[in-house]
């Protein structure tokens, strides 16, 4: 009797299916369902079609967002796989004192986006910070002012990003490194090829899988980044550094207008769809097909 | 012993090797500097930050914004310093951890060995959770736990920890209990163990290593959360990130750069801590949080 033998999982998993149910989906359908009307300071049933999102696509600050958050994620992805990978490559070189550089490497992790975007504002600081210094040491040329600068501030944004993630990846990358067999070095120094081309050409293909989860895991988190942009940048200069997380946040609680908060978190939502559905499709249904033949 | 060379070709300190070692330590020196210029910040007093360079050592050591950013920084108009913050960050994470890792860990056992019809089904709909912005699922679950009267409380700010912590320690919980021998749970079921029974005597006693793992993953998340924090917890149990911010955004009075650095110091004690002494293990957490089953 196999259904009554798991009525007591089914109890233990009951929490899991109602949190699933109300939270995970039922605030995508709340939050779809209201983005249809003009609610402003509390969310009324007044529907007024797809306005809201017609608004949304016409705000300068949305396309300011919306931009940002592409040049955000092109650089934090591409930065975080290049330096991780290649700090991955350098610490597989059995080199000394490889668990003091992995810890190096790996300890902006462990901080919030909180700490990591108050240090990075006090070192980027355009009076008293690097550049500053710079001065100092006598390269008066030296410009260094990315967080008063509309155009640069979200680099400055992406660097310290860059800093909190790449230890993040070259533990991903090493933990690859580190499986690939024995002989597969071997055959490759018999072809006697070049260690750069070997990691270049044959073990990176290799890790494929570990690269393409570490790419989706990333861009998973950048359509979310809100924390430590608040704290480095405040969006600013003006809204120069606004990304849509900020953009929803400040419709929700400082500007009472929840329709279009909902609009903009809907959008959020349908892009990371976007960036996870073909890596669902091919984790689970193409791996599942190919493994079964 | 066999002549045969195995593995990578032997080392011998090449010019390539040099200029490998001088590239990683460049890498360290960017990776460290942060902190470094948070400590010796820290340590300084204002006169000798507005007249000297950021990367200099303190000429004296100014033992001054310590205390102040613990107890006397003011946020707003309460100058009380992070330390109401510490003691409402503990009172979220320790109650918030061990909720979700028990919750979890059930999750986890019930997935793996009392399958039902439909289990997985909600197991994907829990995973699809994790990649959800935060910000689609904020207001309505501010409505949700409104309605239920814990709003901006503390077992309010839990309940989200929970749900948020869930699909990920699910995922790692039930990837290990999958990985154990299954005659095990056999030969537990013909000795007449029920559902409660085998979880509690047999695989509680056997989940210590992932349990290790799924602490210092939500020890760590919890604590460097800032957005949950900020809508859920409520004016009275605003966790120290939220505090922080708060203390080093304020608009108005003379910026103390060293107690700012102080108190970033301070609130990253935690994650630093729980990271250096678990090295290894939270390694192993990040990669069990990323690699999917």
């Amino acid at each position: 009797m196999p259904l009554f033998r798991n009525i007591a999982s089914m109890i233990a998993l009951l929490p899991m299916i109602i949190i699933s149910l109300t939270v995970f989906v039922g605030c995508i359908i709340y939050s779809f369902i209201y983005s249809l009307t003009n609610s402003k300071l509390i969310p009324v049933t007044n529907f007024v079609g797809f306005d809201q999102y017609e608004r949304l696509f016409k705000q300068r600050k949305w396309d300011v967002a919306v931009e940002n958050i592409f040049i955000y994620g092109f650089v934090f992805t591409i930065g975080c796989l290049i330096i991780g990978f290649l700090l991955a490559v350098l610490i597989d070189q059995k080199i000394r004192g490889e668990s003091l550089f992995r810890t190096i490497f790996l300890y902006p992790y462990a901080m919030s986006f909180v700490v990591t975007g108050l240090v990075w504002k006090w070192v980027l600081n355009p009076t008293f910070g690097l550049e500053n210094s710079m001065h100092m040491w006598g390269f008066s040329w030296f410009e260094l002012d990315w967080l008063v600068n509309r155009d640069l501030a979200i680099y400055a944004v992406c660097i310290a990003a860059v800093w909190q993630g790449a230890g993040f990846v070259m533990v991903l990358m090493l933990a690859g490194l580190r499986g690939i067999d024995e002989d597969i070095w071997k055959s490759l120094s018999i072809e006697g090829v070049a260690k750069w081309k070997s990691y270049l050409f044959v073990i990176l293909p290799m890790l494929r899988p570990m690269v393409v989860t570490a790419i989706v895991l990333i861009a998973a988190g950048v359509v979310k980044v809100y924390d430590l942009i608040l704290a480095l940048t405040s969006g600013g200069p003006g809204y120069a550094t606004t990304t849509p997380a900020m953009y929803v946040m400040e419709n929700f609680f400082s500007r009472a207008n929840l329709g279009q908060a909902f609009a903009a978190s809907i959008i959020m939502f349908i892009s990371v769809v976007c960036i996870l559905a073909p890596w669902a499709f091919y984790e689970f249904y193409l791996r599942n097909k190919y493994a079964a033949n | 012993m066999s002549t045969i060379p195995s593995g990578r070709r032997p080392k011998h300190l090449t010019v390539g090797r040099i200029g490998m070692y001088c590239f990683i330590l460049v890498c360290a020196i960017f990776f460290l500097m942060p902190l470094y210029v948070m400590v010796i910040t820290s340590l300084k007093d204002m006169d000798e930050i507005r007249a000297a360079n950021i990367l200099n050592l303190p000429k004296e050591l100014s033992f001054y914004s310590w205390p102040k950013a613990w107890s006397q920084a003011c946020t707003g108009f309460v100058c009380e310093g992070l330390k109401p913050g510490f003691f409402n960050s503990i009172k979220i994470t320790v109650p918030s951890v061990i909720v979700s890792v028990g919750l979890s860990a059930l999750n986890g056992y019930a997935l793996a060995f009392w399958r039902f019809r439909g289990a997985y089904f909600f197991f994907g709909l829990c995973m699809f959770g994790a990649f959800i912005p935060y910000q689609v699922m904020v207001y309505p679950l501010l409505k949700i736990e409104d309605a239920l009267g814990i709003y901006s409380t503390l077992p309010g700010i839990i309940l989200v920890h929970t749900i948020f912590g869930m699909p990920i320690l699910t995922l790692i919980f039930r990837n290990f209990y999958v990985s154990l021998p299954i005659d095990l749970f056999k030969a537990a079921r013909i000795d007449g163990g029920n559902f409660i029974k085998i979880f509690l005597y047999v695989i509680i006693p056997m989940s210590a290593p992932i349990t290790i793992v799924a602490v210092i993953l939500q020890v760590t998340g919890i604590w460097n959360d800032f957005l949950l924090g900020l809508v859920f917890a409520g004016r009275d149990n605003q966790p120290m990130t939220v505090q922080l911010n708060n203390i080093v955004q304020v608009d108005y009075g003379v910026a103390e750069y060293n107690v700012d650095m102080s108190a970033t110091i301070l609130t990253s004690l935690v994650p630093l801590f729980v990271y250096f002494i678990s090295g290894r293990w939270f390694v192993r957490g990040i990669a069990a949080g990323a690699i999917k089953g």
